[in-house]
């Protein structure tokens, strides 16, 4: 390395006279653009914590000429959005559920309140239209596992079903047919069959008989002695063509053995009246409905 | 043919009690490995029993093989430089940079497609993202750090590396560090704090590594033979000593037992929040910012032959940098529980941190004033300066999210993955990649490249993948933002956030193309890197750029 102030021929600038590898530096002095913009974004710094909370003292910190606050902004959009819905809300509130219906205005605001509400917190079990699933009830059908009235769908959607803590919740359980040894398998196999019987789609082969008396025996009590179902106990009828869990026979088979029954939480938990309201609106409406 | 004269070959006490302290700890690890309560605990225990053994016995070939002198710190006047640890760093780099970038492509793969999970937990998004981020952070990042420090720090003090064994515990401790945090996410360990997942024995293991680099850095530049230290160096230091200090803080934890491998952070609620920001946000600062402005402070000058734009420039955005950095971690947590009063300061260190910051690209691409048209010519420098030209384009947007209105629209969506990405593959990646190229010539000892040409083909590919990496994430994140904060005209929510994750598909689709072709442009490199190792002979040279001969005058 040497001492001696060393210029760079291509810029005509001299280096520190340092060099490191043959690295040299160039004695360029600041840009002056850069050397601003940093004096510029030092004193916004400056304004911005003088106008907003922003130095922290032994308790609490500086509010800021502003006097702004998140909590207070969050609670003035929170009212805001309340103004916005106000009247028609207050209008959902006291309106009986059965006349929600016969005032237009209010069950399209019902429905567009139901369709948000639905989205966020319904959508990820029943799908985005409330087409369902394996294990989640389509609510287009009018097959209704308990119920399809308003105040059916209504009670549901408040108490949930199976959910433990709700102590108005729907329960009853089918028994675990096949783990708990309840029946053997070939039992399991023929109560099936017989259960396809009911839509005319057992085999020709099967042992309907045996398969009616098992039926008979630990089936019909919740299910009914034609297969009809109770909504009471939350028993599905057997006789149509919409099945929660498949409609095979291995399905049928698996269903027996295991028992069981999906969870739905107590919306109430978490959602105010006005909102189930208007999600029991949204749902009756899909076009399964009863009256 | 022994003499009487030759010095009796004698074991130095560094490496005595180094085969002890391994023998010991490979004893104590067979305790836990027996006693583990997880089998990935007890894996993890077995690993550290194989890798001390291998240690021991590898110190103990070593001294076999080794001269009855320690290596000299000169030979013929001319330093000695120590470059096996460095080589060992460089090939690590290209092979966990291959593998972090094939992860992220099909972590990408999976948000696009989600059947791509396979139902099997190992192989889940949420174990592979971690593996991702770690591998191209910490294990390509880091190796090309590792042996670009001991590279730079060798070179520009003109001084031997110090320490006998300690660079290579440096290398081999890291990249075991690496296998032991990658192995631990495939089979469900973490902390969960994010960029910083590995469990506690494993953050023990990283702080010996990570003291014994910094001792290292220090010692050299200690005895160097240069008055000054050059700039590389100080940020170089300044990304060693603050990743230590945030690794201690944000891993500050409680093992459940020496037997499992859980563990519980003494930070609580919204402090462990801010220490985690802390943490996250430096990490970008001094890990993937001063660690890799350190590289193109030598590499950039280097290749150009040109000296650095301004001395005075390095001197003030160096120390503006590292004063603001630290301050900036609140912008990760506008509007939540911190309190208001650290996020108006988190914005505002953020936002005067943009010059201090846009000092190292100006003086990375002033750099080159003179020497312009070798950027026609040379592609490995085109790399870099790119990788500069990314590095200005990423500092000046994360100000901008950082500004509270931005950042309500930005948070939480994938302009967040968008930004991180053009720092991470455009500047991090590429300057990366012009070191390796830079380096694996000079370490082997040829010519130069086995082919231009290819990297010509990693530059396109790559450039051409980030801007649909990136260009998809704006759509993406911005569509998103918009949609979660619709309302309907009688004020309700418009859009689900299933709705949102539906809308974004198709630009997850491109993000993934985006993917694909940086993860070719990377296999490229590991080919030509691999041919330029194996051919002594070959090697290409840029062409002489014509205004070197005096033909044309330098474009200004």
């Amino acid at each position: 390395m040497s001492n001696q102030v060393h210029v760079d021929e291509v810029t005509g600038t001299a280096t520190t006279g340092h060099e490191w590898d043959g690295i040299r530096e160039l004695n360029t002095p600041l840009p002056r653009w850069w050397l601003y913009t940093i004096y510029a974004t030092i004193i916004w710094g400056i304004g911005y914590i003088a106008y907003y909370p922003a130095l922290p003292l032994i308790d609490g910190a500086t509010k800021g000429m502003s006097g702004w606050n998140a909590r207070s902004e969050v609670v003035e959009e929170l009212s805001k959005l309340r103004a916005q819905r106000g009247p028609m809300n207050d209008k959902l509130a006291k309106t009986p559920l059965a006349d929600v219906k016969k005032d237009s205005e209010l069950l399209a605001f019902a429905s567009a309140q139901g369709s948000a509400a639905f989205a966020t917190n319904c959508a990820p079990c029943h799908g985005a239209g409330g087409q369902g699933a394996k294990g989640y009830p389509n609510l287009h059908a009018d097959r209704w596992i308990w119920g399809g009235k308003l105040e059916d769908i209504q009670q549901t959607i408040t108490h949930g079903i199976r959910w433990d803590s709700d102590s108005k919740t729907r329960s009853g359980v089918m028994p675990s047919f096949g783990r708990d040894k309840i029946l053997n398998e070939d039992q399991i196999s023929q109560v099936a069959d017989y259960v396809l019987s009911f839509t005319n789609r057992a085999d020709k082969s099967a042992n309907l008989a045996s398969g009616k008396k098992v039926y008979e025996e630990n089936c019909a009590a919740c299910h009914g002695d034609a297969g009809k179902g109770n909504r009471d106990l939350g028993a599905p009828n057997l006789t149509t063509q919409v099945w929660l869990y498949g409609g095979t026979k291995a399905d049928i088979v698996e269903r027996v053995r295991l028992g069981g029954g999906g969870v739905m939480p107590s919306w109430s938990e978490r959602l105010d009246t006005t909102t189930i309201k208007a999600l029991t609106v949204y749902v009756h409406g899909f076009g399964g409905g009863e009256n | 043919m022994q003499t009487a004269t030759l010095p009796q070959k004698k074991m130095t006490p560094a490496e005595m009690s180094l085969i002890v302290i391994f023998l010991a700890l490979a004893a104590f690890c067979t305790l836990i490995w027996a006693r583990a309560w997880e089998p990935a605990y007890g894996f993890h225990a077995a690993l550290f029993v194989v890798g001390s053994l291998a240690s021991a016995f590898a110190i103990f070939a070593r001294f076999e093989q080794r001269d009855a002198e320690p290596a000299p710190q000169e030979i013929d006047g001319k330093p000695n430089y120590n470059i096996g640890p460095i080589k060992f760093a460089s090939i690590a780099a290209v092979v966990w940079g291959v593998a972090g970038f094939l992860v992220g492509l099909i972590a990408a793969l999976q948000l696009a497609y989600p059947v791509l999970n396979f139902d099997l937990p190992w192989i889940a998004f949420g174990r592979l993202r971690p593996l991702h981020t770690s591998a191209v952070i910490f294990a390509f990042g880091g190796n090309v750090l590792l042996a670009t420090s001991f590279y730079v720090v060798q070179r520009t003090s003109r001084a031997r590396l110090a320490g006998d064994l300690s660079p290579w515990f440096v290398v081999l401790g890291y990249n075991f560090f690496i296998i032991i945090a990658g192995t631990g996410y495939l089979l469900g360990i973490t902390q969960s704090k994010e960029y910083a997942e590995p469990e506690w024995y494993a953050d023990l293991w990283l702080t010996v590594v990570w003291v014994t680099y910094l001792l290292v850095f220090l010692a050299t530049l200690w005895k160097r033979k240069e008055p000054h230290i050059y700039v590389a160096n100080w940020f170089y230091l300044a990304f060693i000593l603050t990743i230590a200090v945030l690794h201690l803080g944000n891993n500050a934890a409680v093992p459940v037992s020496i037997y499992s491998s859980k563990s519980y952070i003494v930070w609580s609620g919204v402090q462990d929040a801010m220490v985690q920001w802390w943490y996250g946000h430096n990490a970008v600062g001094f890990f993937l910012t001063a660690g890799f402005l350190a590289i193109m402070y030598y590499f950039i000058p280097k290749r150009a032959e040109r000296p650095v734009y301004s001395y005075r420039l390095s001197i003030v955005h160096f120390w503006a940098l590292i004063f603001l950095y630290i301050w900036a971690g609140p912008h990760h947590l506008h509007y939540t529980a911190l309190p208001d009063w650290a996020q108006t300061l988190g914005m505002v260190f953020s936002i005067v941190l943009w010059m201090p910051s846009w000092g190292g690209m100006i003086n990375g691409l002033m750099t080159l004033s003179g020497a312009w048209d070798k950027l026609r010519t040379d592609p490995v420098l085109r790399m870099m300066v790119v990788s500069v030209a990314f590095y200005g384009m990423s500092t000046f947007e994360g100000p901008l999210m950082s500004i509270k209105a931005v950042n309500s629209l930005s948070h939480y969506t994938d302009w967040t993955i968008g930004h991180v990405h053009s720092g991470a593959l455009g500047w991090v990646g590429f300057v990366s990649f012009g070191a390796l190229y830079c380096l694996v010539p000079w370490l082997w000892n040829r010519k130069g490249l086995w082919s231009l040409r290819l990297v010509n083909w990693h530059f396109w590919l790559s450039t051409i993948g980030i801007v649909f990496y990136i260009t998809a994430m704006w759509v993406a994140g911005i569509m998103q933002g918009l949609m979660w904060r619709a309302y309907t005209k009688l004020g309700f929510l418009e859009f689900s956030f299933v709705e949102t994750t539906d809308a974004m598909h198709p630009m997850y689709v491109i993000r993934a193309f985006g993917g694909l072709l940086f993860v070719a442009g990377s296999l490229i490199m590991a080919y030509n890197i691999y041919k330029t190792i194996a051919s002594p002979s070959a090697g290409e040279v840029p062409e002489k750029a014509l205004a070197r001969e005096g033909v044309l005058a330098p474009a200004q």
